[in-house]
């Protein structure tokens, strides 16, 4: 009883003072049905939230009003209201939907069905499925250019990436890269594509307007074996200075000259570590650390890592709203 | 039903063969070969093992490798052949060798399997996706006979490993009457060497009374002793070793081929993607993926890898990729899988189980090794007499 009201008189002084408030992260944990809601001032959890079975891919709508969620096992994707931080609707999203990318219209979603090997688009203001379309086995990764002329899918097993046409759906393109590829993350600019490949150990770089890659990458954390060193989730600097890539369970972020494509530095983080975001001024990124299940919190400017938040089992997805 | 859904299986995999051919598409054609031998009345005969291990395995491979192969214009088909006779597999290997098959799976008994591969020539690929015998990996190797299936030391090894860094380093073991039981014991034994263990007693299995009606009464007296801090049991067909577990003199923990068990898969593994694996698996087979499925998976998703990389689907420019720096294969086991070079063993991951869950996978940490953890599991190159690479 009394937490209830501890918890109500919470949720209740949030509500009041929201536009006050620092900016807020969420986190979607995989084994625990729920989403981790952190307050990014003080760094702590400050509120959990039902959502469906095996939350994986989250992001923001592009006004940031909602929160789509993947809830893989119960073959949909959710929409949380911000304001409420109530789930309001649900999306088709095909069977087993792991990660999505918003196109930068704020209507076409695109989702990767990992059970299914397809990718469905979903306009969400009419939830009509627009298109289906078959790509490699296990997609996994989605990326949409920040221009919106491109819906890039990554598929595991098939180990290649797939460039579909955002006005056609139609595939245009596959590029074979290392083996599992997880993650896409295009420069502001959408010239440049990082691609991660978690068994490969490889990023590549992909110039867009040719659709070749022009560098592949690798990376040697001291003190760890080789074939631990498991590249997934990838973000950039939008002042292109650096890319952070989450290298799993060798529990290391490498940090990137973007320009040189240089590694700069390893930084320790918790254990197997998968998806990051930048907050809105970019001074902290926060990384998802799925093992150890908790979020480790490293300043940019300092390059180090200056606080671990215990979230809920098997943290996935990390997306921090800026406008909060 | 589980007929219905193979033939729907079987006719996909036709359709994906049969897919109107762009001018440079490319054909893999790759043989399934199965038999194994009774294994005789069990015990335990509560959940027998399905017939068609291994050969569903490889159609979830061909599945797999024709999505990644419709984009580059590769087409795999399977011919399959599960036999009742080591006479009916040998001609199943002929006919299809006749037939033009060059790269062959293969799930049989040692012998079987090495007089296929010295049937076979330089233009022909077998992978050995059932047999763990080691003497396969240590003396008797082949240069075109690759592994998949992991060797018995592999998997007592990882068991020894487990046992050590656990310090129950005292353990009782106990092995069954037949070939396979004895080579997994002889196969623990060498384990425990390895990792400090100390076999208290070493006895072997002689009741042959239904252990339904008596284990209660017989094992506590069989597995009398002073002290021990497990049971290893060495009961490969599962004759009576289901029944050793809380059966025991002393309360102690029962490892080995029964109670926790190390393998080659379980339906338990769902990390490191193979929660989607398993999906497809079940949603093919309609049963769960076992040890056998996964070496026939394994060894067919070899072969496609190497073939989306080469566009080619000569044996000897596969062998030869597959022993080189560019393989890789993602095979749900947390890290990449490769082929020692010196006997063709697939290094992997091991999983230890018990039937309702994970409890850990070897290679320990603490465990070193010059080149790869992997190489702790199993006859290491200093060890084995095999130079398949020259």
């Amino acid at each position: 009883m009394k937490t209830l009201l501890k918890r109500t008189a919470l949720a209740a002084m949030i509500g009041l003072s929201t536009p006050a408030l620092a900016s807020v992260a969420y986190v979607s944990n995989e084994k625990d049905n729920t989403l981790s809601v952190i307050d990014t001032e003080t760094r702590e959890v400050i509120e959990t939230i039902d959502v469906g079975q095996r939350p994986r891919g989250i992001l923001l709508s592009k006004d940031y009003t909602k929160l789509y969620i993947c809830a893989s096992d119960d073959d949909t994707v959710q929409v949380l209201d911000l304001a409420t931080r109530k789930i309001v609707d649900t999306l088709p999203s095909g069977e087993d939907p792991e990660q999505f990318a918003l196109h930068p219209n704020n209507k076409h979603l695109y989702i990767a069905n990992e059970d299914d090997a397809i990718v469905t688009v979903v306009d969400v203001d009419t939830k009509d499925v627009l298109a289906q379309i078959d790509v490699g086995i296990e997609p996994e990764g989605m990326a949409v250019s920040p221009d919106g002329k491109w819906a890039v899918n990554t598929s595991e097993t098939t180990s290649m990436l797939h460039w579909i046409n955002t006005e056609t759906f139609e595939i245009e393109k596959n590029i074979v890269v290392g083996q599992r590829p997880r993650h896409v993350e295009f420069t502001k600019d959408s010239k440049i594509a990082w691609a991660s490949a978690e068994i490969g150990g490889t990023v590549h770089i992909i110039d867009v307007d040719n659709l070749e890659q022009i560098h592949e990458m690798s990376f040697k954390v001291p003190g760890v074996n080789q074939d631990r060193v498991q590249p997934v989730g990838i973000e950039l600097t939008s002042d292109g200075k650096y890319a952070f890539v989450a290298l799993g369970p060798s529990n290391h972020v490498a940090v990137v000259d973007a320009q040189t494509y240089e590694v700069l530095d390893y930084l320790l983080v918790g254990a197997r570590v998968w998806q990051l975001d930048l907050d809105k001024d970019e001074k902290h990124l926060y990384t998802t650390n799925g093992v150890s299940g908790d979020i480790s919190v490293i300043d940019v400017e300092d390059l180090k890592v200056i606080k671990s938040i215990k979230v809920g089992r098997y943290p996935w997805g990390v997306v921090i709203d800026p406008t909060s | 039903m589980s007929f219905l859904t193979r033939t729907a299986a079987t006719s996909l995999i036709a359709l994906v063969a049969a897919t109107p051919l762009r001018a440079d598409s490319l054909d893999v054609r790759i043989g399934y070969l199965q038999w194994m031998p009774d294994q005789g009345p069990v015990l335990s005969n509560v959940l027998p093992d399905p017939e068609d291990a291994g050969l569903r395995g490889a159609e979830l491979a061909i599945n797999d490798n024709s999505t990644t192969g419709k984009f580059l214009g590769q087409n795999y088909s399977l011919q399959s052949n599960v036999a009742d006779s080591e006479e009916a597999a040998i001609a199943a290997f002929d006919a299809m060798r006749e037939n033009g098959l060059d790269l062959f799976v293969v799930n049989a008994p040692a012998s079987t399997l090495k007089t296929l591969t010295e049937k076979g020539d330089d233009n022909t690929l077998i992978f050995n996706a059932g047999a763990k015998e080691d003497a396969l990996r240590t003396g008797q190797c082949d240069v075109n006979l690759l592994h998949t299936m992991p060797s018995y030391s592999m998997l007592t090894d990882a068991l020894g490993q487990w046992l050590n860094q656990r310090r129950w380093d005292e353990v009782f073991l106990i092995t069954g009457p037949t070939d396979a039981d004895k080579s997994w014991a002889h196969a623990f034994r060498r384990s425990a060497k390895r990792f400090g263990l100390e076999i208290v007693e070493d006895k072997p299995w002689t009741f042959d009374a239904d252990l339904r009606r008596t284990a209660s009464k017989e094992l506590p007296l069989f597995t009398q002793a002073s002290n021990y801090d497990a049971v290893v049991v060495a009961d490969v067909r599962g004759d009576f070793g289901e029944y050793v577990p809380f059966n025991t003199w002393l309360p102690r923990p029962v490892v080995g081929t029964q109670g926790m068990s190390p393998v080659t898969w379980h339906r338990v593994v769902e990390s490191w993607g193979a929660a989607q694996l398993q999906n497809r698996f079940r949603e093919l087979a309609n049963r769960d993926m076992n040890s056998e499925d996964y070496a026939a998976w394994a060894a067919i998703r070899a072969i496609g890898t190497a073939v989306t990389d080469l566009n080619s689907a000569k044996p000897a420019e596969i062998r030869n990729f597959l022993f080189s720096d560019k393989f890789q294969l993602a095979a749900f086991k947390g890290r990449k899988v490769t082929f020692r070079d010196w006997n063709g063993q697939m290094r992997q991951p091991i999983p230890l189980v018990h039937p309702r869950g994970l409890v850990a996978t070897a290679p320990f940490e603490g465990f070193l090794h010059p080149n790869t953890e992997l190489d702790t599991l199993g006859f290491d190159q200093p060890e084995s007499e095999c130079r398949i690479n020259g």
